[in-house]
């Protein structure tokens, strides 16, 4: 019975393509599988706009919308209604067609990352022996959809926000892969499916997640903070500066396109999200093992909510860093950190089962964290300022 | 040590969002149309005329002498003088707006009209609620829709209100008194003109011997009739009226000095 819940998304989509004839079947599974994707997650997408309105409103002792249904749950609708029913404008000035696009190449971008990512036992569109790789190659066209979006719409803010926009996801695709390298140094495999299965297992009733080790956790926050900053999310939301840029490269978008963009964005929160959770919190695997009777898919949804909600709540936090700081600590802090960790798994690779591995992996990144958090980061003091003045 | 400040950071934040589910305090909205903060008593938006009594039209205390029209700044009153005269709260003939309109979307609220007003019949309104689907039309109030009763003046600015009705209700009663007292003093000196016409051969005494009885009868047609005579001191204080229509109490006096004149 358990097990029957677990896959009854699997059980379905095999009923539903058992009716059809066999030439059909294996094109029909497909659709199947990304007609599921594209419905969820913009499910997931408007649900998560009401959450964090509400979350949002609530951190700074706000109601938040609470006027169109129960508790403004509705509010996602009535915001489509209103998205679809603007004028849609494109500037006299703008590339149209690749203006058109853009919205559209990062939307689909951003979907196929979700082909790779498995949702539940034996729910993935497809299994990829290189489904790290092809989920990073994936995430980075979006760069180009942005791009194409500041650079098409001729206006000097869309510019400017785009040009930040690769610039930061530039730099922080490298500490993301990095921190994303250990995982696949200690699994052995590039295959995400693979990646889950090496975690599902339990010791004591206890998962063998990778945050659970020393390596994994600091590999986890290093993620997180890249992830963070990949996603465009507030404290790293320098393309999309309201205060300084309009809205960066998306300022000179409006009505259903817009919408687009916002979708997108929200979307790659998912999809990075879905990729943490499957590389560091075990995917679909139960927290306990007492807990394995909840169907494998609930954990991962449960997951990836959770780390929204976290993403969310770190929003509501931190203010916006200035660009030198977000360039200085993606490249003096985060990569060396996440470069150490690569050093520091080999070494747990290798020194084997025992409490000394715990030990010595723990010491090396709490010492570095610290001497290079402490000096590193340090400000720098200035003297007081002095003037020269033309003779 | 690094990251510290995010982590206290982050309790702050968690701890506004959950306790703003525990305690109520924390959470400032008001929801508007449901609930609504009280407005403060000096808050002022757009004039309105006030009445006394339960009807309008009689009960506006406007006398349409045009100066809060002559006075605004913007020019947004609109003010058409009547012909005739109506009585009005108090029974007096008094000139009345025909028409009486003031264009809200020129208004800007400087409350000039409010201090220039001599009768107290224009006021500072608190109602904000004024959208309407015609920009033109819908944002000219006419005489009906400024017109408002004195109740309500009390209710929305009752410290300023009841100081209205206390100098209205002191120069009404000064108003009185002084036309009491000059109708008394006409009709003393009505009698002792005629006392004195009549009587002459009895002297000083007989004046005043009339003149006393004559004071204390109660001012009005009703001196008339006691003493007879004098029609000119009975008829001349209605016919002033007529002159002075915009002053309520300069007009006593004044009639009282030129009665003083014809009868000597």
């Amino acid at each position: 019975m358990a097990n029957q819940a677990d896959q009854i998304f699997v059980l379905l989509k095999h009923w539903i393509v058992s009716i059809f004839p066999a030439v059909v079947q294996p094109y029909l599974g497909v659709v199947l599988s990304v007609v599921a994707i594209i419905a969820v997650f913009p499910g997931l997408f408007a649900l998560t706009t009401v959450i964090e309105r509400k979350g949002l409103g609530r951190m700074q002792n706000r109601i938040g919308p609470n006027r169109t249904g129960p508790y403004g749950i509705l509010q996602p609708i009535a915001d489509g209604i209103k998205s679809l029913t603007k004028e849609d404008i494109i500037p006299t000035s703008a590339d149209a067609v690749v203006h058109f696009i853009a919205p559209l190449v990062l939307v689909v971008a951003v979907f196929m990352g979700f082909a790779v990512l498995p949702m539940g036992r034996n729910m993935q569109l497809v299994d990829m022996d290189a489904g790290l790789l092809f989920f990073f190659a994936i995430g980075a066209s979006t760069e180009l959809s942005i791009f194409m979006a500041g650079w098409s719409s001729r206006n000097k803010y869309s510019l400017l926000g785009a040009m930040r926009a690769v610039a930061q996801m530039i730099s922080y695709e490298v500490p993301l892969l990095m921190s994303s390298v250990a995982i696949v140094m200690i699994t052995g495999s590039l295959s995400l499916v693979k990646i889950v299965d090496a975690q599902n297992q339990y010791t004591w009733g206890l998962p063998h997640w990778y945050i659970f080790t020393p390596w994994g956790f600091a590999a986890f926050v290093m993620f997180c903070i890249a992830a963070t900053a990949e996603t465009n999310r507030s404290p790293f939301d320098l393309p999309e500066g309201e205060s300084e840029l309009v809205a960066g490269y998306f300022t000179e978008y409006s009505g259903f396109k817009f919408a687009l963009f916002f979708l997108g964005e929200y979307l790659g929160m998912f999809s990075i999200s879905g990729l943490g959770t499957t590389l560091f919190l075990g995917g679909w695997s139960a927290p306990l093992q007492v807990l394995n009777f909840v169907p494998s898919w609930i954990w991962f949804f449960a997951k990836v909510m959770l780390s929204i909600v976290v993403l969310i709540w770190i929003r509501g936090t931190l203010p916006r860093l200035r660009q030198d700081q977000l360039m200085n600590f993606a490249w003096k802090f985060v990569l060396p950190m996440t470069l150490l960790n690569l050093f520091v798994a080999a070494i747990w690779r290798f020194m084997g089962e025992g409490l000394l591995r715990w030990i010595v992996c723990s010491a090396i990144l709490i010492g570095v964290y610290v001497i290079v958090g402490t000096i590193g980061m340090r400000r720098k003091k200035f003297g007081p300022r002095t003037y020269r003045y033309a003779e | 040590m690094l990251g510290e400040g995010i982590l206290k950071g982050l309790k702050e934040t968690a701890r506004n969002a959950l306790g703003s589910y525990v305690s109520k305090e924390r959470l400032t909205t008001v929801e508007y149309p449901e609930e609504r903060l009280p407005l403060p008593e000096a808050s002022r938006n757009f004039p309105f005329l006030v009445y006394d009594g339960t009807d309008w039209e009689s009960g506006l205390r406007c006398v349409a002498c045009q100066i809060c029209e002559k006075e605004c700044p913007p020019k947004c009153i609109y003010i058409e003088k009547s012909k005739d005269k109506k009585p009005d709260a108090v029974g007096k003939p008094q000139f009345y707006p025909a028409k009486f309109d003031i264009d809200i979307s020129v208004c800007m609220s400087c409350q000039i009209c409010v201090e220039v007003c001599p009768f107290e019949a224009i006021k500072m309104n608190t109602e904000f609620e004024l959208s309407t689907d015609d920009r033109f039309e819908g944002l000219l109030l006419d005489g009906k829709e400024l017109a408002l009763s004195n109740e309500y003046y009390h209710q929305i600015h009752p410290t300023e209100a009841a100081e209205v009705d206390a100098r209205l209700a002191a120069e009404r009663a000064a108003a009185e008194a002084k036309a009491k007292a000059a109708a008394a003093a006409a009709v003393a000196k009505a009698a002792a003109a005629t006392a004195a016409k009549s009587a002459a051969p009895a002297g000083a005494p007989a004046t005043n011997t009339s003149a006393v009885p004559a004071s204390t009868i109660p001012a009005g047609p009703t001196a008339q009739n006691s003493t007879g005579t004098p029609t000119a001191a009975a008829t001349a204080p209605p016919a002033s009226q007529n002159d002075a229509a915009n002053a309520d109490a300069p007009r006593a006096p004044k009639t009282d000095t030129k009665k003083e004149g014809d009868a000597s």
